[in-house]
């Protein structure tokens, strides 16, 4: 079954395919005269059975069935013995089967199936005999083993039973993802219900990591193996419950304490506090995972000050989900009062009920509670105005001060760890399965080369550092980041057709290394052990910039951090990116900017001379309400035809949104508009001043003019000022 | 004696004794529509390729064991004035030697319930070209055939036996290798099977995976050197898959290395073998009631086809042509005078050549007589019987023992097949041990056998068969089977290398027209 190539059909294959469809016209005409007249006589149910033993694709055909069975049941004859009902039955099941001879990978059959049998008037042991048949022909079929579940579910047949069953399987051909899947579903429910001979769980994990090697040792390039390992490694690094990361404005943070704001003028954030001046402050929570039920009854909010408690939440997702990693609500900030700090504290509660849930369903569950420092609303400082545009050359950008003398201006931000109690011996035995898992990787990669075994020793390696940092961020001499970024770059070369999957990753472990360099290196560990912590230039201070500017009330100072010519194609870490206010990403080769969204204060934004190719791709910007300039320019924008995101996102076409918009007043010339509405669902409700485009194919002049009318405080298009 | 005449008297082809191969010859010219008359000395079918009961067995080989007096009723004097030919008397020649025979067992042996082999090919793999002979000649349809379980081979550190991981699914499964030794013998069978893939692709050198020419010529354990395996690995692959029989590592004494191409091609037929046939796991076949059912089955196939069978009709000379010397007929032990074009004749006879009066070779270069010629070498057969299995729960598997494992000396790989009650061949609860070896003469194959023997079996030191089993259940040795019956002998090796009928199709009316070589294969000793 697997491994046949496709051939194009040979002239008389298609000739027996024209024939074959000549013979079905007249009985498919019919079976339709039948189904819209609710004929369901044995001689019209006759009918749709052939059709159905000739092609078992027919969806018509069997719900015409199901809606037959109905009708059957009931006629009288119905009442009269069960006899009648188990022939009807009988029946289905004969068809079905039948269909199923002929493809037994029939979705329509194998549903027919199980809609008779969920009926239950069927003896499931004639089920349990017929996939053990169908089982043995094709041992891989996911059909069959989708059904097998469904039976033995129906049956209440032990799940240690079947799991002897994919031993069985396993043990015959072990190249059978199924099987293997399978393997994970049962244990899953095993290891949950801790069923005898399954608890702890640590002594099974080890079995099956043990188990699971043979296969892997045995065939490193068969995949099938590895997946189950994958799912292994998942079971053995995986926080069940959902926790909370990071926050704006970050836990502890005061904006009123000096040694927080340690540049000159406070201007770290000063462009923030400028922002503010809408008298809302956003506050944005960000979760290890994706979590929906954020509101003003399962996060409390406590200050000194009244301020409104019952707030609004909004999940920062671009899919317009009811779930998402990051939230943001907007406090009203009072005016500020003479005698009051410069920032006041907010307490904010979490985890006292039960509402909030992560996407796998499991409760947020660790009661934590953080204090945040909200700035107060200076009305005697100035509305400020944004003067001149941003110029995003090296010129106007300068480094920040070595932090030898002063404390590092990031230190309190990155350093943010939001209190947990933790076990230190908690994740031991973890943390040690890792590291055994990462000898055996490195041995077998010792003499084979092997594409997903090196895969899999990146990913286990970045577990066991972000375990061993987890337990303690001074361990992160651990983390093998250069190994990581090696083994990233070969398989780059190794394996051409995933290199975009392996660029992600590389981006993403790139990030993270930044990062934690820098926590390091603001945190002052290993500062005298040199090797131990690379230079500045190596962590995320070697990345940020001042931005200096003429005008000394906007942006002069604003923090700046410069991402660019790294050949990043994918955003993460963004949990320690919250703060940002200018992000320059030009000159890599980013496609999407999923992510971005949770950086609320994001205001100046440079993905110039990307590889976005769309607008759809750009949809986190969407919901960055305080972005004004944006470098989009040199990207592929236009520049493919075919844009499959397209049907995700936002359209006049979709029932839920865009129903209301109003194309017509931004109708340039007669055919245009609707062409943009890509465009036009993700700059309407944008705010900006300025906006490079130029460089990509879409930016042609009708299209530019479009923009104008769209964005009305445009001041600077493509560096033409607009009047 | 009435002895029934012969009719008709002249055939496109007399073949004498019902061996296997001579078997298929007969069922192949039968099949090509040669008329052809099928002879054996013997009441039975099968010759020395028959399947026996215990006591038939003994005194077959008995008496195959020792040169034949001349046939009184032969007379040795010319033909008769007037006839146009000579005879040339046939002469036979013991196969069998050094036949020794001992029985362990208290109680005697139901003879009858046995069908023991005496020579010939015992197990073969599924993909063997003679598994294919056997399908396209329809012979398969009077046979069945049963899986051998399991391979082992003999540890000689442990002194136990180790399975034979022998293909993915078994690797996977094995407990004794470590998990890099796992990896090398998988790298080992994809390496072979990258380079029959890549030698079948248009490519001409597919991709390097292709092993070059240079390599292939050298000798298959310097390329396994080469692949840095361990010993234990080298030895499964050498000895239990490709089945050498010499010591590979020793080149010197051994005589028939290995080259890296057959040792390839011998992984690729034992891989295509595994999973063949739905019903068979492994690699290995063996016919139920014994190995005495395949030429019985060639020979029903040419009865169909019109081939005429008489048993018990000895042969006792060829007749030749006055002149020219060249072959006539046969005359048999009933006076009958038998002509034919071409005459095929079982191992044991010798023939006088050259014949008198005869150009040199006249009766061989014309290729009307074929005589299954000799090989020089001799094959040690052992056949035990015992009560219990080599291992636990197994009831027919192939045991290896790889050169030197046994002792140091010990050049050959000696292969021991135990086949349990389920094929038929044994009473109920019995197991039957055949046990060969390639030796030079016949004291060195006896040390092979008896060597072996001694290793996985236990046997009774003393004649009383109730000391035995009460002095030996307590130690260890009460773990290996205990000898009921055991007969060693040494074989002479014969093969047949000629082409009879080139421009006929080989069993036609089937697709491919394999030519009768083909069934070469049947010779290879297990």
């Amino acid at each position: 079954m697997h491994g046949r190539p496709r051939k194009a059909p040979t002239p008389e294959e298609q000739r027996g395919l024209a024939e074959k469809a000549a013979k079905l016209r007249p009985l498919q005409s019919q079976f339709l005269q039948n189904h819209h007249s609710k004929i369901y006589t044995k001689e019209a149910l006759e009918i749709s059975a052939k059709l159905l033993e000739a092609n078992p694709e027919h969806y018509t055909a069997w719900n015409y069935r199901k809606l037959a069975v109905e009708h059957n049941l009931g006629r009288p004859e119905a009442a009269a013995g069960s006899d009648f009902i188990d022939s009807v039955f009988a029946e289905e099941l004969r068809v079905a089967e039948s269909a199923l001879k002929r493809n037994y990978k029939s979705y329509g059959a194998w549903h027919h199936r199980k809609w008779v049998l969920s009926k239950g008037h069927s003896s499931t042991d004639r089920e349990l005999r017929l996939l053990n048949l169908y089982q043995r022909q094709d041992t891989r079929n996911f059909h069959t083993w989708n059904y097998r579940r469904f039976i033995t579910a129906l049956k209440s047949i032990p799940a240690e039973q079947e799991l002897q069953f994919t031993t069985d399987m396993i043990n015959e051909n072990f190249s059978n993802y199924s099987a293997w899947h399978n393997r994970s579903v049962l244990l899953s429910h095993l290891l949950e219900e801790k069923a005898q001979g399954y608890f702890p769980k640590e002594k099974i994990l080890a079995e099956e990591y043990e188990f699971v090697r043979n296969a892997l040792f045995t065939d490193p390039d068969d995949q099938s193996g590895w997946f189950y390992h994958l799912w292994l490694v998942d079971q053995t690094v995986k926080v069940d419950a959902p926790m909370l990361v990071s926050s704006w404005p970050p836990h502890d943070y005061d904006f009123s304490n000096p040694k927080d704001c340690t540049l000159d003028d406070g201007g770290f954030f000063s462009y923030t506090a400028f922002k503010y001046n809408t008298g809302k402050f956003p506050l944005v929570l960000y979760f290890s995972e994706a979590v929906e039920g954020i509101n003003a009854s399962t996060v409390t909010l406590e200050a000194e000050y009244d301020i409104d408690t019952n707030l609004t939440w909004t999940p920062l997702s671009t899919y317009n989900s009811v779930s998402a990693q990051a939230w943001v609500t907007h406090l009203n900030i009072p005016d500020k009062k003479i005698n009051f700090p410069k920032a006041f504290p907010v307490k904010v509660s979490l985890g006292h009920s039960q509402g909030i849930i992560s996407s796998s369903g499991i409760p947020y569950s660790h009661r934590s509670c953080i204090t945040v420092y909200i700035p107060l609303h200076d009305s005697q400082k100035a509305e400020g105005q944004k003067l001149e545009r941003i110029l995003w050359t090296d010129e106007n950008f300068c480094n920040l001060e070595t932090p030898c003398q002063k404390t590092n201006p990031l230190n309190s931000v990155l350093q943010l760890r939001i209190k947990e109690e933790i076990d230190p011996t908690a994740l031991k035995w973890n943390v040690e399965t890792i590291a055994n898992e990462i000898a055996h990787c490195r041995e077998l990669l010792s003499w084979s080369t092997c594409k997903i075994g090196k895969l899999t020793l990146a990913r286990l390696l970045m577990a066991h550092g972000a375990m061993m940092v987890f337990n303690s961020p001074d361990s992160l001499s651990m983390v093998h980041f250069a190994e990581v970024l090696e083994l990233y770059r070969s398989l780059i070369e190794l394996d051409p057709t995933h290199s975009q999957y392996y660029k992600d990753e590389y981006s993403l472990v790139f990030l993270k290394k930044v990062i934690l360099l820098s926590v390091n290196y603001s945190c002052g560990v290993g500062w005298g052990e040199a090797p131990l912590v690379a230079s500045s230039i190596e962590s995320m201070l070697g990345y940020c910039h001042q931005y200096r500017d003429s005008t000394p009330l906007s942006t002069s100072g604003c923090l700046c951090l410069r991402l660019s010519n790294l050949s990043l194609s994918r955003i993460g870490s963004v949990e320690k990116f919250l703060w940002l206010q200018m992000l320059d990403l030009s000159h890599n080769q980013l496609r999407s900017i999923e992510g971005l969204e949770a950086m609320q204060l994001l205001s100046f934004l440079n993905l110039s001379n990307n590889k976005i190719g769309s607008f759809t791709a750009l949809d986190p910007l969407r919901l960055l309400k305080s972005l004004e300039v944006l470098d989009i320019s040199y990207n592929e924008i236009g520049s493919h035809t075919v844009d499959t995101r397209r049907y995700l996102c936002t359209s006049p076409l979709s029932h839920t949104v865009g129903s209301d918009w109003n194309f017509e007043e931004f109708r340039i010339c007669n055919d245009s508009v609707t062409n943009y509405w890509e465009a036009f669902s993700l700059f309407r409700d944008l705010n900006l001043t300025e906006l490079d485009i130029v460089g990509n194919a879409v930016a042609d002049d009708k299209f530019k003019s479009f923009l104008h009318k769209l964005l009305p405080g445009l001041k600077w298009l493509d560096s033409e000022v607009l009047l | 004696m009435e002895e029934a005449i012969i009719q008709p008297a002249a055939f496109d082809l007399i073949v004498v004794g019902t061996g296997l191969l001579e078997s298929v010859i007969a069922a192949a010219a039968s099949s090509s529509g040669k008329t052809v008359l099928h002879l054996d000395p013997n009441p039975f079918y099968g010759g020395h390729f028959s399947s026996l009961p215990l006591h038939d067995l003994t005194s077959f080989l008995a008496s195959q064991s020792q040169f034949q007096p001349s046939d009184p009723r032969c007379p040795s004097s010319p033909q008769p004035e007037g006839s146009d030919h000579t005879s040339v008397h046939l002469a036979t020649r013991p196969l069998y030697s050094a036949l020794n025979v001992t029985s362990y067992s208290a109680e005697p042996l139901e003879s009858r319930k046995f069908n023991l082999d005496l020579t010939g090919p015992r197990v073969f793999f599924c993909a063997d070209s003679a598994v294919d002979l056997m399908l396209k000649s329809g012979t398969s349809r009077y046979m069945e055939f049963k899986n051998v379980d399991a391979s082992f081979v003999f540890d000689k550190n442990s002194g136990g036996l180790a399975s034979v991981p022998d293909s993915r699914s078994a690797i996977f499964k094995d407990t004794s290798l470590s998990y890099r030794e796992k990896n090398q013998l998988m790298s080992v069978f994809k390496l072979v099977q990258g380079h029959f893939e890549a030698a079948g692709s248009a490519d001409s050198d597919g991709g390097g995976r292709r092993i070059s020419r240079e390599d292939l010529e050298r000798p298959f354990a310097e390329f396994l050197n080469r692949m840095q395996l361990p010993q234990k690995i080298k030895s499964i692959i050498l000895y239990a898959i490709a089945m050498a029989d010499y010591d590979q590592d020793d080149l010197e004494a051994c005589k028939d290395a290995l080259k890296t191409e057959d040792g390839l091609d011998r992984l690729a037929l034992y891989h295509s073998s595994v999973g063949r046939f739905p019903t068979a796991l492994g690699a290995l076949l063996y016919p139920l009631y014994g190995q005495g059912e395949l030429p019985q089955a060639f020979c029903r196939r040419a009865a169909v086809k019109g081939c005429l069978y008489v048993l018990r009709m000895p042969v006792l000379a060829i007749l030749a042509d006055k002149d020219t010397g060249s072959y006539k007929g046969v005359k048999l032990a009933s006076g009958q005078e038998l002509f034919s074009h071409r005459l095929v004749l079982d191992p044991s006879f010798k023939v006088p050549l050259p014949l008198a009066n005869s150009p040199p070779a006249s009766l061989q270069d014309s290729s009307h007589v074929v005589g299954l010629r000799d090989v020089q070498g001799k094959v040690a057969r052992g056949i035990c019987i015992t009560k219990s299995s080599l291992k636990p729960n197994v009831s027919n598997c192939l045991v290896i023992c790889p050169p030197r494992s046994l002792y140091p000396e010990q050049v050959m790989a000696i292969r021991v097949l135990q086949i349990g009650t389920n094929l038929a061949v044994c009473p109920s609860g019995m197991f039957v041990f055949y046990l060969s070896a390639l030796c030079e003469d016949a004291v060195e194959g006896k040390q092979l056998l008896e060597t072996a023997i001694s290793s996985l079996f236990s046997v009774p030191t003393s004649g009383s068969p109730e000391d035995t089993s009460a002095g030996q259940s307590e130690n260890t040795e009460a773990l290996k089977p205990m000898l009921l019956w055991g007969a060693l002998y040494i074989q002479e090796l014969t093969m047949l290398f000629q082409k009879m009928y080139p421009d006929e199709e080989f069993f036609p009316n089937t697709a491919s027209s394999d030519q009768i070589e083909d069934d070469s294969g049947l010779d290879h000793e297990t």
